[in-house]
């Protein structure tokens, strides 16, 4: 098991390289001048030049991504061409406002997931049961951004009970700070609960027909018992490991969300700095959300080896 | 297998898929004549009427009909879907074979590349693909089509090392075949059941990652009726005139359930073994 996980945590650092290479690759391509965007339209050439030399531009391609990737150790994630600041108070502070969003939306992701896919398991074949299979087919046919126009739509414009946007600091107060966030809270929450759902629905389904259920309930055990006790426990080895699946894909889904209702995270600022051609920003924030994706992945795939005693107790491939 | 299963027939949700499907299909081919009213004609007099007897689906803030901006938004709704999923096959299958056929440092260089854009969720691989270039639809569909190859490589791969066993594949290479022939005379055509499937099930993905990165303003560009572009025009307008947004979502979720019961229920009668697709 040591030896596993050792294994697949370089395998990751080892990704995570080659992601900053891919990063650093495609950004060096963009068509902008670095120098030109910092000095403005009305820079002499002389300017430009000793502008390049000073941020060696005019080095080995190389030599460059070294001295970035260097700089990105140490915690220098550079200067925000766009805003005059270090990139770095930038990042962290709009992933803190991400990581909030997302966490919040997890968390309401499987408790209702696997709450809704246990109901329509233990109702299987009945009118709940085809009721929560339709809502998630559904739901994994709606894009984000989609759900999002449905709740301005029915919340915000219609009932007029939510703002459309916004994000207010903790520091106004708990209900100010708490409103904006329901919105897309709620966008996030419905376009992720079709898997875990319907996962759990089917894992559910399969133990329930298995011989121990069956022995458990011939016990004499109350249904409540086998139903959380012995169902659920084995019912939940592949919910988990989509679980932590979901958490990378809600970092991906927060891009479309965040623009939509103006919220100050990671994937308005991946937007954001794409818009304005701000590279330092760009590279530091797509790095930073590809480093919590791939970790998402590897806690999956560490969840499902330690949970699943094949692998745990098994020479570990 | 395939004989077989042509004789059975056709479960509720291959026909409900198929009729969602082809009427889509045939709409946005159809389109520039079904539609009532020119897609692109500017008309102050009549912006942001509700729907009514004369424009269906209401008008949006140029005066223009939401209906016919619809249809032919479905051509491009379609064209982005096939055209990526293309792209994706056309790179991804010969990897995954390659990978799944040679093993060894191929394969281990194929698939640890694979790992590498898997790494980047979907969205932000698009966007980064983008960023460099000012926007276009078809570099959208290029760039949609480059983040899913990973995906289609893996699943060929898998269907490939089912296959490199079999005692056709030892026959082929006892005769000497070229690993050319092997690879795409032998193992493909056995391979294809699965890789249409999953083709089929990855349009409805690149529709909507297509989509969304037109909504971020990274794909087809005014005046075009992408309907990404048409939901993205449409928020500002969501108070008085909510339909203009509307419109195209209803139409894109319907689209996309439509192949999603085309390609579940293309699986089921192809691998019964399979239950509908969970996980991505």
């Amino acid at each position: 098991m040591a030896a596993y996980v050792v294994r697949r945590v370089i395998l990751i650092a080892l990704v995570l390289v080659a992601v900053s290479i891919l990063v650093f690759a495609i950004t060096t391509l963009l068509p902008a001048n670095v120098a030109y965007l910092i000095l403005g339209p009305f820079a002499q050439p002389e300017q430009v030049h000793a502008l390049e030399h000073k941020l060696g531009l005019n080095d080995p391609v190389w030599l460059q991504y070294l001295r970035w990737a260097g700089a990105f150790l140490k915690g220098d994630l550079g200067e925000s061409t766009l805003m005059n600041r270090p990139v770095a108070p930038l990042v962290f502070e709009a992933l803190g406002h991400s990581l909030l969003l997302a966490g919040v939306s997890f968390v309401l992701v499987a408790v209702i997931g696997i709450g809704l896919g246990v109901v329509a398991a233990l109702r299987h074949g009945r009118a709940l049961d085809h009721t929560v299979s339709i809502a998630t087919y559904l739901g994994i046919a709606v894009p984000e951004f989609f759900w999002a126009i449905i709740i301005i739509v029915v919340f915000a414009a219609w009932l007029g009970w939510l703002p459309a946007s916004g994000y207010e600091p903790l520091s106004a107060g708990f209900s100010a700070w708490a409103k904006p966030l329901i919105a897309p809270v709620m966008t996030l929450v419905f376009g992720h609960l079709a898997h875990v759902s319907r996962l759990t629905r089917s894992s559910m389904i399969e133990v329930m027909q298995s011989p121990y259920v069956m022995a458990a309930r011939a016990k004499g055990l109350p249904e409540r018992v086998v139903v959380l006790h012995h169902a659920l426990r084995n019912a939940l080895l592949p919910a988990i490991t989509v679980l932590a699946l979901d958490f990378g894909r809600l970092m991906g889904g927060i891009v479309v969300v965040e623009t939509i209702f103006a919220y100050p995270g990671l994937g308005r600022l991946v937007v954001f700095s794409i818009q304005n051609r701000d590279l330092p920003t760009l590279q530091a924030a797509i790095l930073v959300v590809a480093a919590i994706y791939a970790l998402a992945n590897l806690v999956a795939d560490l969840l499902y080896a330690f949970l699943n005693p094949k692998i745990r107790f098994g020479d570990a491939a | 297998m395939q004989l077989e299963a042509s004789r059975k027939p056709l479960t509720l949700q291959l026909k409900v898929g198929l009729a969602i499907v082809g009427a889509i299909v045939l709409l946005g081919l159809l389109a520039p004549w079904v539609a009532p009213h020119p897609w692109d004609t500017i008309s102050m007099r009549t912006r942001f009427l509700a729907p009514n007897a004369t424009y269906w689906f209401g008008t949006d803030e140029y005066g223009r009909d939401v209906l016919s901006r619809l249809l032919m938004g479905t051509r491009l709704s379609l064209a982005m879907g096939v055209g990526a999923t293309a792209i994706s096959l056309a790179i991804g299958v010969p990897i995954g074979l390659a990978s799944g056929y040679f093993r060894g440092w191929v394969d281990e260089a194929l698939m640890r590349s694979a790992d590498v854009l898997m790494a980047v969720p979907p969205i932000m691989l698009g966007l980064l693909f983008l960023a460099v270039t000012p926007p276009a639809l078809w570099k959208t569909a290029l760039a949609v089509g480059l983040v899913y190859i990973p995906q289609i490589a893996r699943l060929t791969r898998s269907v490939t090392l089912s296959l490199a066993g079999e005692d056709f594949i030892q026959a082929a290479k006892a005769r000497a075949e070229t690993a050319t022939y092997i690879l795409f005379r032998e193992i493909l055509p056995n391979a294809w059941p699965p890789l249409i499937v999953e083709a089929s099930l990855r349009v409805s993905y690149a529709i909507l990652l297509g989509s969304a990165l037109s909504f971020l303003g990274l794909g087809a560009q005014p005046p075009s009726s992408d309907w990404g572009l048409m939901i993205a025009e449409a928020r500002s307008f969501l108070d008085r005139a909510p339909w203009i947004a509307l419109a195209p979502g209803a139409a894109m979720c319907l689209l996309v359930i439509g192949i999603n019961l085309l390609g579940d229920g293309a699986r089921e009668r192809l691998d019964p073994r399979l239950k509908s697709r969970v996980a991505t």
